[in-house]
């Protein structure tokens, strides 16, 4: 039995998310019987409207409830590996007050006029749903009651709800949700913003561990993925473009392609010069996927390489270092007067730190089945951002939106490769020309050297310190991408980067170098490269000014300038909870306490981003062959009041963990003549099983709504794992990734 | 030309190219999609399988070379005890983020348990670095094989 009230907290948390007085509730009898409840709520955190170009979209959850009690709650977004499929229907259930036991979970497929936005990007889940999915439960949780207490003649107050039933004490009565469900489906709404949520303390759901729903299906391997996708009739589908992006083709052999064993045809795409959608190409489309990757061998094409095949990662570091030589061509921020407060430094220290190209790696590469017939299409598709793909296709194919439905399947990893649909458009397109179904699956190789990379980057850093060692004057000249005076993807910087607000003289100005490399967001777009940079060069300065690196921070933090920060947000950094977290993690890790081997050292870094504070402690050991061994790693992380799903929280944590420090350690992309140099994993390495150090995660409950787990603990492992090799061996990481060579000690 | 090969104890006769991958085969002839495409170049071991007890990647294996031998795949390992009790580790432990190579992880799990059944860490790390977990679950995958490692033997059935 749960009872229920409406929280200070909640109350914020519900004003936090406008929920409109349009707000309703549908509700009808399901076919078959049942109750089926169809929910509206209108566009929520204004956070979300920018990672989609979903704006003042309503969303809509669907609960169905059967006469013998079997609860189907619909997941609405993407799954990609990240826990929502599980996650999002536990918020439901709890307030519908059903048991685990008895939900069936259904993938919704894209429908944003009764889902609302439907992505999986930046680790907006949590926040945008945590409120109005539980209002959902809680008006089918209302309705059930109604329908029992007028069944039984009594006032709805009376009855209470628990495990799918509905209970009136005074007469010992009760109905399961089953019996109730097509009574409860013809009663009014009623408004999801008077419902009555549970008090935390009363959850049976949330804040439990639920195991992920799809787990029993992967251990036993059967059909999830999109690459499992499989129709009668479907044929199968590679495609070739220009390795130097944005290449033009001339021509192609496909007539002797066609003669080749079970190719059923190829042909010449023609495409345009946007990445994201259908660009120039070769389709070869076969019986099976590997007779149509191995008439690749045979493929002749001459390519119009084009304007960016005078490119390279090479030319990229010399023109970062021609623009340090002069001032940056635009200012992103400039508090007090830096200039004359490093002039009167004590002491000044200036370091340049670069880091690479990255790719994304998922493992399932990318992939989509299409199928056009009569003028529609009907798309299965393992995407991020399903809605975009949906218009790119239709653009692609000249056809209306409306006359495109797609079907969101399972993601084999996603880390914000997915949010790009360009596989959508090319599967449409072959598609359409071959009429019939066909899967389109790109190999290892399409999959590294056509992604949208994490962009590089450069930064001339500069900082003063005073006699008593604290930051007096602080600038950074970031060196980033751009065309036409416009930021790359992701290669962006905020000016509210810390330490900004905490220093008095401070500026940051950027200046851009031409890319005709596609970019992108990737797990904690611009925190996985900028905590790199700026939270080890804060390192530099604790170590200048001969102060404990946590005890440099917390000073840092301290020192809020309110009057210089930017606009008091939600993105905006609390100094109180990263100061919080900071302590944390430097007692669970001993910070300061122990004596550690020679070659063993421990660094510490903190980075809000995407709601969460993370502060996080790495102790590596450096071999004097100047290899580098992780041996543990402790993360300290505030993201509010409640875990949602304990036991993939840590899962996600720990994975992000080590996500960064694999990158850290091994993956670069490396440009030359235009196109991508690494081709396999052999030369662009994850993380392997030996090199997995323990995680320990801690979480700080704080009286904040819930947010995202899918990135923030990412950022600090990096500039965490350089700073311990710091301690390790005074040799500072300024370049990524990590190069052991520089190690070496012998 | 057509091949018989037994996959999970059923024999199927498929007509193929002989230098087919297995992979392919087992994935686009017989519809057993829980073999997965990683790599292509067996640096991934998402496409791991037994032949004849032995973990390989399928995605370099010819299916001409498997014509007389017995393959074991993600969908049949369950009918081992230690396939079985493997399975029901990485549930219990909630292993998988995205899943895709997890069948692999525990066919090459499957290999080490069989051959030492109670395997140290370094025994894991050695006989599981073929294989890439992209979501970075190698804690909890770890923590499932030592979890299948200390379990008694269990029936084997459907999960």
């Amino acid at each position: 039995m749960a009872a229920y009230f409406t929280s200070d907290s909640v109350r914020r948390s519900v004003d936090s998310f406008v929920v409109s007085r349009r707000t309703f509730l549908k509700a009808s009898v399901a076919t078959g019987g049942g109750l089926l409840l169809q929910f509206a709520l209108p566009a929520l955190a204004r956070a979300a409207a920018a990672a989609t170009e979903q704006s003042g979209a309503t969303l809509n959850a669907f609960v169905r409830i059967a006469p013998d009690g079997v609860v189907t709650i619909l997941a609405k977004n993407p799954e990609i590996g990240q826990g929502v499929k599980t996650m999002l229907p536990m918020l439901i259930a709890e307030e519908l007050d059903v048991d685990w036991e008895q939900v069936r979970i259904e993938q919704a497929g894209l429908d944003t006029d009764k889902f609302g936005q439907q992505f999986a990007g930046g680790s907006r889940a949590t926040p945008i749903n945590w409120e109005p999915l539980r209002r959902v439960g809680a008006a089918g949780r209302q309705m059930l009651a109604t329908a029992a207490a007028q069944t039984w003649g009594i006032p709805p107050a009376e009855c209470v709800t628990g495990s799918g039933k509905v209970f009136h004490k005074a007469s010992g009565r009760s109905a399961s949700y089953g019996e109730l469900a097509s009574k409860a489906a013809g009663l009014p709404v009623p408004d999801l913003k008077s419902v009555k949520l549970k008090d935390p303390k009363d959850f049976k759901i949330i804040g439990h561990s639920k195991r992920s729903v799809d787990n029993p299906l992967i251990v036993t391997g059967r059909p999830l993925f999109g690459i499992d996708i499989t129709h009668p009739g479907m044929l199968y589908a590679v495609f070739q473009k220009c390795s130097v992006f944005g290449g033009k083709l001339v021509n192609a052999n496909t007539d002797e392609i066609k003669k080749l064993p079970n190719v059923r045809d190829a042909f010449v795409v023609k495409g345009g010069d946007d990445p994201q959608g259908l660009v120039d190409g070769v389709a070869i489309v076969a019986d099976n996927w590997w007779a149509a990757n191995k008439a690749r061998e045979s493929l002749q094409i001459t390519w119009d390489e084009g304007a960016t095949a005078a490119q390279s990662s090479a030319g990229y570091a010399e023109g970062a270092v021609q623009h340090a030589k002069s001032e940056p061509a635009v200012s992103l921020r400039k508090d007090g007067d830096a200039k004359s407060a490093l002039a009167n430094a004590a002491r000044i220290v200036e370091a340049g730190y670069a880091y690479p190209f990255l790719p994304h790696l998922s493992m399932e590469p990318q992939n989509c089945t299409a199928e056009v017939r009569d003028g529609k299409v009907e798309l299965w598709a393992p995407t991020q951002n399903p809605g975009p793909g949906r218009k790119i296709v239709a653009a692609t194919l000249g056809v209306p939106e409306s006359d495109v439905v797609v079907h969101m399947t399972r993601c084999g990893g996603g880390f914000g490769r997915r949010l790009r649909n360009d596989f959508m458009a090319e599967s449409a397109w072959i598609a359409k020309v071959i009429g019939a179904p066909v899967k389109l699956v790109w190999n290892r190789t399409d999959d590294i050297q056509h992604d949208f990379y994490r962009p590089g980057g450069f930064h001339y850093l500069k900082a003063g310190l005073d006699s008593s060692g604290e930051i007096s004057a602080f600038t950074d000249h970031f060196v980033t991408f751009g065309n036409n005076g416009r930021v790359a993807d992701s290669a962006t910087m905020s000016d509210a980067e810390f330490p900004a607000g905490h220093v008095e003289h401070l500026d940051y100005g950027m200046s851009l170098l031409p890319l005709g490399v596609p970019t992108g967001p990737l797990r904690a777009p611009r925190s996985n490269a900028l905590a790199f940079v700026f939270q080890s060069f804060i390192d530099e300065l604790a170590h200048a000014a001969d102060k404990d690196p946590v005890e440099f921070r917390l000073a840092l933090l301290a020192k809020s300038r309110p009057g210089a920060s930017t606009a008091v947000d939600e993105g905006s950094l609390d100094s109180g909870r990263m100061s919080a977290v900071l302590k944390l993690v430097a007692e669970k890790s001993s910070w300061g306490k122990q004596k550690l081997p020679k070659g063993t050292g421990m660094g510490v870094a903190f980075y809000f981003s995407h709601l969460g504070y993370f502060a996080e402690v790495v102790q590596a050991t450096v071999a004097p062959s100047g290899d580098v061994k992780v041996d543990k790693v402790w993360v300290a992380a505030d993201v509010g009041s409640q875990i949602i799903n304990p036991v993939n929280a840590e899962n996600q944590v720990q994975g992000a963990v080590l996500d960064g420090l694999g990158s850290a350690l091994h993956q670069e992309i490396t440009i030359e003549h235009g196109r991508v140099v690494q081709a396999n994993f052999d030369t662009v390495r994850p993380l392997r099983i030996g090199e997995a150090a323990p995680v320990e995660v801690h979480f700080l409950m704080t009286d904040h709504p819930p947010t995202g787990l899918g990135e923030p603990a990412l950022p600090p492992a990096i500039p965490a794992l350089c700073n311990a090799i710091y301690a390790a061996t005074g040799k500072r990481i300024r370049k990524l990734p990590i190069n052991t060579d520089d190690l070496k000690s012998a | 030309m057509p091949y018989s090969i037994q996959i999970n104890g059923k024999r199927h006769t498929v007509d193929v190219d002989g230098d087919m991958p297995l992979l392919w085969v087992l994935r686009d002839a017989l519809n057993l999609k829980g073999t997965k495409f990683g790599c292509g170049a067996g640096l991934c071991g998402a496409c791991t399988v037994h032949v004849d007890g032995k973990p390989v990647r399928s995605c370099q294996m010819p299916v001409s070379r498997v014509a007389n031998a017995s393959v074991t795949t993600i969908e049949g390992i369950g009918n081992t005890s230690i396939g079985k009790r493997l399975q029901t580790a990485w549930l219990d432990i909630d292993v998988p983020q995205c899943g895709y190579c997890q069948g692999g992880q525990i066919m090459s799990a499957a290999a080490l348990l069989t051959k030492t059944p109670h395997p140290t860490d370094r025994d894991i790390d050695t006989a599981m670095t073929g294989n890439i977990c992209r979501c970075n679950t190698y804690l909890r995958i770890r923590a499932a094989i030592k979890k299948a490692a200390s379990a008694s033997s269990v029936d084997v059935g459907s999960l």
